[in-house]
């Protein structure tokens, strides 16, 4: 009876055990029984004791103490134990084990074999799991191995020297002359092995990059043949010959005409005839097909080409194929930068697989669809956008919120549709939203002056239908507390007039108070937003009252302050309240990046009157505000005049120093440090600032600003930049080409700079508009750019 | 190429080739989580997932999913072909291929695996060579093994 049937015979009385406790009997019985054989003596039934080991490690049970009878076996003169031993190698033995050393000889001597099979066991199990001590000792016997022998050999020591290479890169070197010479052969594995050696070398040693540059016209050679050839059916697979090969010595050439303008040369017309005489109605030629436009996209190839790959990838992205469209996206993910326009033309067909099935589809579509918004087609987009966030996986739903919020900011088309959008993706998706959200949709709110009556009206019907999402009710009530009076009275002409009773908004807020939904800050914004209510309406002040007294012995120590403060507020300095209360005035974004106090809390303890104005509105603290004023006010009998300066001193904690600089603030209200611009073009009108907005050793970024202050529109207008040969200049899309008369209105184009050579930075830049029907066009020359904001 | 798994339908290992070092422990956490990721994926969906800093490409093929890991180079398409081309050459081997038949010659499932894949790259791209290959080391091994058994006259 041969012994393997012992193996089987195991497996099936394993499987056949029937609860994991039986079968956990079974193995131990097993393995005590492999221990003591592994104890004896060779008796012929060593390899087999270890396959079974082997079978009882992939069902996940502990087996290292058939390490050293790997070890034994490699050292057998016998072929099948051999076998069986580096096997077991390969499966319990990896470079940080200590016994993976001891096998160091035993390859040693089986490379020098007298058997190929032999040979090839060791060089499998070198090029699988070969510690980079053991690279090191047997590299030059692979080197060997790669000049004198047969195929079968020279393409596995192929393969090996790749793992040595990765392992050690300084091996490399040994490599590289007989790398070269392995491209003439005719064995496509050795030619394989080859390819993807020479692709190894390549990355880790820019010499040897310039080396093999010139073996550029021998590998257009090959994949000649390869794509003209006739049928070999070795090779063949759905019509396409050895389309592994085909693919990886396309990502070769992509990597030697990577910045390299002969290289790229001679590889277009190779590349042209392979996208064009691809058959890809199977996975195989696809496949060729996307590494090719890889490859295209990646040199330097004329724009023909490039136009080309982009059709297939637009192609691609019609297919039924899923796993097609998704490699479509990500390819277009990589180049969605640099040929924008390229990408736009097949936005339907991306927008589209938003509503895909698949998930992995889905996330390329989003990502996709987040770098096409631009001016032009934000409103159409973001329709889409909100569809999709309204049937999204939950996994995605952060970034999608996220993103839209980046879109809306970016390209607004008007400041009610922004306003919108972000109610939108509150009440759809407010659990998922950024934190920064609440206090940039409050910033937003407030700038837009002639919305308010409409904001406040939605948020209250928002607010009436749900109460759960926090981000949404925390705006609410903070609207609600601001513009009450206007809600109150009725009127707006964007949205139906609904008559709102006090008590009906009081009870609105009270319901947000008492609700187990409620987290803590945001009854804190409800808090507040009642006793604002207090000088805004007429009748209910009562009420008002008896809730803020309730509060005043509120477990939350957070609203009971406020509770106790406000009520302080109703007693003793009643004739305060008017003042204190009163409306907020617009708070100025500071440049991007701007968060709560707490980025800037060295500014808040400076006390700097400009750099409060300039901190967005957390309404968190006007209790205590509200305490130290009335402190120091009481104090040195000052009248509250300053109640705006007041009130936008409500931020961050601060410290009882606020009397003298309060007094200062008095004078000291002012707008915010605006990143210095530079006015570059004056003329007919037409003003383009300059700024900078993000500065490094290698690069900026700059936007451009674009005003008219004539009186009728400048229309299509284009803005063109030259700049130095080593620098590198990437435009984004403007926000727009017409130019708003009288100056209500300015285009922005965000420019970016890539100065790896660090020259001085200039830049040429051509104005091109229309106005007043007559076309002009203007050169400015650009010699230095202003220091950044930060 | 990073790993090749292969699953049961029922989360079963049956086969695991691990082309970079990896602890023990990390290979266990790394196969649960193939498992729990690649199973409940739906019928007729995208076979690439995104894990960690990998592509994970996947095939379902009868009762078993084959599953690897690839950097951000692989050509995701192309491993679909590799796996196809691996499902092929087993199925030439052992006849109609099942997983029963991966089951109890897992350790042969091994050796054309290694005459596949060597170091995550292929190897061989010819269809025949694999099989001539895994013939004659046959051969040999057999020669070896009638030589041992056979009583001594």
């Amino acid at each position: 009876m041969s012994p393997s049937v012992r193996l089987q015979e195991m497996i099936r009385v394993i499987r056949g055990a029937r609860t994991q406790g039986e079968e956990r009997g079974v193995i131990q019985r097993e393995c005590a029984a492999i221990r003591a054989q592994f104890r004896q003596a060779d008796n012929g039934t060593r390899s087999h004791n270890l396959a079974k080991l082997l079978y009882v490690h992939m069902l996940g049970y502990p087996a290292h103490f058939g390490q050293m009878e790997c070890v034994r076996l490699i050292a057998s003169p016998r072929y099948n134990e051999k076998r069986v031993g580096y096997l077991g190698a390969m499966m319990l033995l990896d470079e940080k084990q200590d016994a993976s050393l001891l096998i160091t000889n035993s390859i040693k001597n089986d490379l020098s074999h007298s058997s190929q099979y032999v040979q090839s066991l060791a060089l499998c199990t070198l090029g699988c799991m070969g510690s980079a001590e053991m690279c090191r000792d047997l590299a030059p016997e692979i080197d060997r191995l790669l000049r004198a022998s047969n195929s079968y050999i020279k393409k596995k020591a192929a393969l090996c020297a790749v793992h040595i290479v990765r392992k050690v890169p300084e091996l490399g070197e040994l490599f590289t002359p007989a790398s070269r010479s392995l491209l003439s052969e005719k064995n496509h594995g050795v030619l394989h092995g080859a390819v993807v050696l020479i692709t190894e070398l390549c990355e880790r040693n820019p010499d040897t990059l310039e080396q093999f540059r010139k073996a550029v016209p021998e590998l257009v050679q090959i994949m000649k043949g390869l794509v003209m050839s006739g049928y070999s059916p070795e090779h063949n697979v759905a019509g396409i010959s050895d389309p592994f090969l085909q693919v990886r010595i396309l990502r070769l050439l992509r990597i030697l005409g990577r910045n390299n303008d002969t290289a790229s040369d001679a590889v277009n017309d190779l590349l042209a005839q392979v996208a064009t005489n691809t058959d890809s109605s199977k996975t195989a030629g696809s496949a060729v097909l996307y590494e090719t436009v890889l490859t295209v996209m990646d040199i330097k190839s004329e724009s023909g080409l490039r136009v080309l790959a982009v059709n297939i990838l637009g192609r691609f992205l019609l297919n039924n194929d899923r796993n097609i469209r998704y490699i479509s996206m990500t390819s277009l993910q990589k180049i969605v930068q640099t040929d924008h326009n390229a990408v736009q033309r097949h936005r339907g067909t991306i927008v589209d697989c938003l509503k895909d099935q698949d998930a992995s589809v889905k996330r390329r579509a989003l990502e996709l669809s987040l770098a096409l918004v631009s001016a032009v087609n934000i409103r159409s987009l973001m329709k889409e956008l909100l569809l999709f966030l309204s049937s999204c996986p939950p996994e995605l739903r952060a970034h999608t919120t996220s993103g839209i919020f980046n879109a809306a900011e970016r390209y607004a088309p008007s400041q009610r549709w922004h306003i919108d959008t972000i109610l939108h993706v509150l009440t759809t998706a407010g659990g998922d939203v950024r934190d920064e959200t609440v206090p940039n949709l409050i910033q937003l709110i407030t700038t837009a002056t002639e919305l308010h009556c409409y904001t406040v009206h939605k948020l209250y019907r928002a607010l009436v239908t749900d109460i759960s999402v926090q981000s949404l009710v925390q705006v609410a009530c903070w609207c609600i507390g601001e513009y009450g009076d206007l809600l109150l009275r009725g009127e707006c002409e964007e949205t139906e007039s609904v008559q709102v009773a006090e008590d009906d908004v009081l009870d609105a807020l009270e319901t947000v108070l008492q609700s187990h939904m409620s987290s803590p800050a945001t009854r804190g914004f409800a808090l507040t937003a009642t006793m604002k209510l207090s000088t805004r309406i007429t009748h209910n002040v009562d009420r008002i009252r008896s809730i803020v007294s309730i509060y005043g012995s509120c477990i939350d120590v957070e609203l009971q302050q406020r509770a106790v403060e406000y009520n302080a507020l109703f007693k003793k300095y009643d004739h305060m309240r008017a003042a204190v209360l009163e409306r907020m005035p617009v708070i100025d974004k500071s440049s991007p990046g701007h968060t709560n106090g707490e980025s800037t809390g060295g500014s808040i303890k400076d006390m700097e009157p400009t750099k409060r104005t300039q901190e967005v509105v957390l309404p968190q603290e006007p209790a205590n505000q509200v305490c130290d004023l009335l402190d120091l006010l009481g104090g040195s009998g000052e009248p509250p005049q300053p109640s705006p300066a007041l009130s936008t001193t409500a931020l961050g904690p601060v410290s009882s120093t606020a009397g003298g600089d309060l007094l200062d603030l008095l004078g000291g209200l002012d707008v915010t440090p605006v990143p210095p611009s530079v006015i570059v073009y004056e003329k007919n009108g037409v003003t383009l600032k300059l700024q900078t907005d993000k500065q490094t050793d290698t690069g900026m970024t700059i936007t451009l600003t674009a005003t008219n202050s004539t009186d009728r529109d400048i229309t299509s207008l284009t803005l063109q930049a030259a700049v130095p040969k080593s620098v590198q200049l990437q435009m984004k899309a403007p926000s727009g080409d017409v130019i708003p008369a009288h100056g209500l209105g300015q285009v922005t184009q965000t420019v970016l700079l890539n100065n790896p050579n660090k020259v001085s930075l200039k830049m040429r830049v051509r104005v091109c508009y229309t106005s007043q029907d007559v076309v002009c066009q203007d050169t400015v020359q650009i010699d230095s750019f202003p220091s950044p904001a930060w | 190429m990073h790993f090749m798994l292969l699953l049961s339908r029922q989360g079963k290992l049956r086969l695991q080739k691990w082309f970079t070092p990896v602890t023990e422990r990390e290979k266990k956490k790394v196969i649960r989580e193939m498992t729990l990721m690649v199973l409940a994926r739906p019928p007729r969906s995208c076979n690439f997932l995104l894990w960690r800093d990998l592509k994970i490409v996947y095939k379902r093929y009868a009762s078993l999913y084959f599953c690897c890991g690839l950097e951000d180079q692989d050509n995701e398409l192309l491993t679909l072909e590799v796996l196809q081309r691996y499902v092929e050459l087993l199925d030439k081997y052992f006849g109609n291929v099942c997983e029963l038949d991966i089951i109890f010659n897992f350790e042969k499932a091994y050796f054309i695996l290694d005459e596949f894949l060597v170091g995550g790259e292929i190897l061989e791209t010819s269809k025949t060579a694999v099989g001539i290959a895994m013939e004659e080391a046959e051969t040999l091994q057999e020669t070896m093994e009638e030589y041992m058994s056979k009583p001594t006259y």
